[in-house]
């Protein structure tokens, strides 16, 4: 059975600068898959290469088995792939319920039916107090949960997350989190790019992991945490090696130490 | 954080009852007398004409935040199908604006296509050049009288011709009916899927995009509809000026009628069209025809002046107005900041994300 | 051969002058994101001040030009103080208000000045032409496209070689770090639009030595500058120079090979073509 996402061997050019190259990799149903990497280092392209806001300069990408790669957006959001934005990008003069119902309405023509899916996004991202009050006046927090809802009315069987935690208080980080997991126990498969570590590696089920465009580690949280390639990307070279000399010390004193002892 | 300060916006349902009153006590007017053959009833049709052109281009510019200039071209072809009708083919006008307003659809879909993707002040010159090359298309086309453009006989009074000599009871019901109809498509788009979508277009198009809106093909829909709806307009028009040339139906001068008027009315809002030219038009009429002694465009300088005030202290329009004075403490949360560098540069939704 | 020549240079001096009214408009237009819809007004306006300058007192175009800028500075400042600054925070309001600007003038000159067309006789350069062969140039064109190559000269060297330029050039492409750089960029802004006046103003102050003066003249000048500057990318003097010859030689070519009611109709159809092709212009900033 093949994954609900697959990426293969996708390379993004602008002229001659290349953000992504040769990236391959899948997002299996039902799974928090995290994408991490040091900046710059091509994931918010992807992403976009996903939604449909670019079309690879090579290499294909697969939704449930059909090639999406190059379609519109909004065609994409219709297949079922929703996704937030970076810098947050509410409808400001509309209500927060009349945002949600833009995304309610891709898949119910009614009015009234739009609503009711609407409220229940509003919800189930903690936006109740907010629903009649104008998306542009929300805090930061409310804002990125907004982003969230508002793709969620859309009815995705994948969500694509940019940075939903960046930015926000500890409590709010917290709510995030734990409305993340409800997702995906409620069956959305979740894709979200992310700095905050202590947030994603709790969360997510795999990681991949992109360093000046080229994927350089994928698997398990605990696998990457010790993954030498990872380290170094984002540490540097220079300060893993000092650390490594650190260590070799280390160990010699303990040996000296041992020897020590009569 | 003070949930007081921010003030509710969401989409009201508008009521029915409240609507179907006005439109009744509209249609009263000529029964208890007060439309005849005089001045006012003339200025009260010039209402209902321009609160229909107005909401007509309130569609696609308010609503979508496409802000074109071209709606004269539209209007323009509404008018010549009817005066073509009825001059040229010697028939009834209704079939002249109903193809007026088919070929007005078709122009919009030819015009939109392309245009579409422009942005800004790109796309609003590029309105006001189309406008120019219709009217000049116009003025040499002989087959609708050139620059002369179209003169109607004297025809029989009655619905038949839709023209009426002596008193504008017809006409007046007549522009009720465009009005009537014109409205209630638009307050019922409002609240409706496809009115969503054209508001979430205005707010952010990216945005839009990424929640499935396509917004070429919504855009494209509202121009036809704004189209049509201007086409109309611009038959009853012809059908009650007797006459109808370039320099009148298809001039910026005209597109810009459509423009100001929802714009300070309240751009965007259902009944801005309507109170915009419910406060402006006889404002126009009446001073021209009462202070013509101190020479001609008196009407025209004192309008551009309150575009000028308009623009600087309200741009909202008088909806604006009507809502600050409603609510006091939104209008101080939003000037609290008029100070700071982001200021000085346009932004806001007025003419949609660029 | 010489027929063609003769629609070249007309042209040309076409061209030139259209280059020395949307100079002024590229300029505000890079620096404030405006389209003062009013520039055409401007332009009427400088004629009129002009006129009576000659009409009055005798003063030939040639040198009344000066007042006509002046003035036009003036009222370039005045406008951006008074019309467009508070507009500046919605987009298109401004392009709004200038709208209404251009009604409030041209008006006033309708009201004032009836809608009579005038004609300054007597002027220097009236009527003189100079012939090579069979190809007439018109002087008062020609001074006109001197003046205007001359003023778009110094123009392009003050934005490109002088401190007072390059504060320009920063508050058109980043107003917020302009200020950061310790530019005042209200002043930029009231100086732009000062000096697109008065570009425009001289423009306005030559021509009545060979155009009419009305209350319309304006109309059709402001939308050719609108397409000049918008083919020749908003803030490029040289895109305006290129665009403007470019609009020139169509309008000429046109009106003779085509049909003279040809003449705009193809300068804004090819406009809207390039337009619809490149869709921010020839070149831009």
């Amino acid at each position: 059975m093949s994954a609900l996402l697959e990426i293969r061997n996708v390379t993004m050019k602008f002229g001659e600068l290349v953000a992504d190259r040769d990236v391959s990799f899948n997002v299996e149903t039902g799974t928090i898959c995290g994408l991490i990497g040091p900046n710059g280092a091509g994931k918010t392209t992807l992403f976009n290469c996903i939604a449909g806001y670019y079309k690879p300069s090579k290499g294909e990408i697969f939704f449930k088995g059909n090639r999406i790669s190059g379609l519109p957006p909004h065609a994409i959001t219709k297949l079922g792939i929703a996704r937030t934005f970076q810098v947050v990008k509410p409808l400001k003069e509309m209500s927060v319920l009349d945002n949600i119902m833009v995304g309610a309405f891709l898949h119910h023509s009614g009015a009234s039916e739009a609503r009711k899916i609407a409220q229940y996004c509003l919800s189930l991202c903690f936006l109740e107090d907010f629903s009649d009050k104008p998306a542009g006046e929300l805090p930061i927090g409310s804002k990125k949960r907004l982003e969230i809802a508002r793709a969620l009315a859309t009815e995705p069987s994948l969500l694509l997350l940019d940075e939903s935690i960046s930015g926000l208080t500890s409590t709010e980080i917290h709510e995030m989190l734990e409305m993340i997991r409800r997702l995906r126990d409620k069956g959305i498969t979740i894709l979200m790019v992310e700095h905050i570590m202590e947030a994603i590696m709790p969360l997510a089920n795999t990681i991949v992991v992109l360093s000046h465009g080229e994927k350089i580690a994928e698997g398990q949280p605990q696998s990457i945490v010790h993954n030498q390639e990872v380290i170094t990307a984002y540490l540097g070279e220079k300060f893993v090696k000092k650390m490594n000399m650190q260590n070799q010390i280390m160990l010699t004193d303990a040996g000296d130490k041992k020897g020590d002892t009569p | 954080m003070q949930k007081s300060e921010y003030q509710d916006c969401r989409q009201k349902k508008p009521r029915f009852i409240p609507w179907l009153a006005l439109v009744l006590a509209l249609a009263l007017l000529p029964i208890i007398g007060i439309i005849k053959g005089n001045f006012l009833s003339h200025v009260l049709v010039m209402i209902l004409l321009n609160a229909s052109m107005a909401q007509a281009w309130n569609i696609i510019g308010g609503y979508a935040g496409q802000i074109s200039f071209g709606h004269s071209v539209f209007f323009g072809i509404g008018a010549y199908g009817a005066a073509y009708a009825v001059t040229t083919l010697k028939i009834t006008p209704y079939p002249g604006m109903i193809v007026g307003a088919l070929i007005a659809c078709v122009v919009a879909l030819i015009i939109g296509y392309p245009t579409f993707r422009l942005k800004g002040h790109y796309f609003a010159i590029a309105t006001f050049a189309i406008v120019e090359v219709f009217n000049r298309l116009f003025m040499i086309w002989d087959t609708v009288g050139g620059a002369i453009g179209l003169d109607y006989p004297i025809l029989k009074d009655g619905w038949r011709n839709f023209t009426w000599s002596r008193t504008k009871v017809g006409y007046y019901y007549g522009a009720l009916i465009l009005f009537a109809l014109i409205f209630s498509i638009v307050r019922t788009m409002e609240h409706a899927k496809f009115g969503y979508y054209l508001k979430a277009i205005r707010e952010g198009q990216e945005t839009a995009e990424s929640l499935g809106v396509n917004s070429r093909r919504y855009k494209l829909l509202a121009m036809a509809l704004s189209a049509a709806m201007a086409a109309f307009c611009g038959a009853f028009f012809a059908q009650y000026n007797y006459r109808v040339d370039p320099s009148m139906v298809l001039s910026l001068d005209m597109s810009m009628k459509f423009v100001l008027i929802t714009i300070l009315g309240g751009i965007g809002t259902l009944w801005g069209p309507l109170l915009g030219a419910a406060i402006l038009i006889p404002l126009q009429e009446y001073t021209r025809a009462y202070l013509a002694r101190l020479g001609p465009g008196i009407d025209l300088i004192i309008f551009g002046i309150i575009i000028i005030l308009m623009m600087e202290f309200q741009p909202r329009g008088l909806m604006g107005i009507l809502e600050n004075l409603r609510k006091p403490s939104r209008a101080l949360v939003k000037r609290s900041n008029t100070n700071s560098v982001q200021n000085n540069r346009p932004k806001g939704h007025l003419g949609g994300k660029q | 051969m010489s027929l063609f020549f003769q629609i070249l240079l007309d042209g040309l001096w076409s061209g030139l002058l259209y280059a020395l009214i949307s100079s002024g408009l590229s300029l505000i237009w890079g620096v404030l994101d405006v389209i003062n819809f009013a520039h055409g007004e401007f332009l009427m306006v400088g004629m009129y001040v002009s006129f009576f300058l000659g009409f009055l007192f005798k003063m030939d175009p040639l040198i009344s030009w000066v007042a006509s800028g002046a003035f036009l500075f003036i009222l370039g400042v005045l406008t951006y103080k008074l019309v467009i600054k508070r507009t500046l925070k919605m987009a298109m309001a401004p392009l709004l208000a200038s709208f209404g600007l251009s009604m409030v003038l041209k008006n006033i000159a309708m009201n004032r000045f009836t809608p009579n067309f005038r004609i300054l006789s007597g002027t220097f350069m009236e009527g003189k032409v100079i012939s090579l062969g069979s190809v007439i140039i018109p002087v008062p064109n020609l001074v006109t496209a001197i003046f205007s190559l001359v003023i778009l000269g110094i123009l392009y060297w003050m934005l490109t070689k002088t401190r007072f330029g390059w504060a320009v050039q920063a508050t058109a492409m980043d107003p917020e770090a302009a200020q950061l750089m310790g530019i005042n960029t209200e002043h930029i802004f009231v100086l732009v639009f000062g000096l697109g006046g008065a570009c425009v103003g001289i423009a306005g102050g030559l021509l009545p030595s060979y155009l009419a003066t009305h209350p319309d003249v304006g109309t059709l000048f402001g939308l050719i500058a609108f397409i000049v500057v918008a083919l020749g990318g908003f803030g490029s003097i040289p895109g305006a120079l290129v665009a403007a010859i470019l609009v020139g030689l169509i309008e000429s070519f046109a009106g003779f090979y085509i049909a003279p009611v040809f003449k705009y109709i193809a300068v804004f159809g090819v406009y809207l073509v390039v337009i619809l092709i490149r869709p921010k212009g020839i070149k831009g900033w």
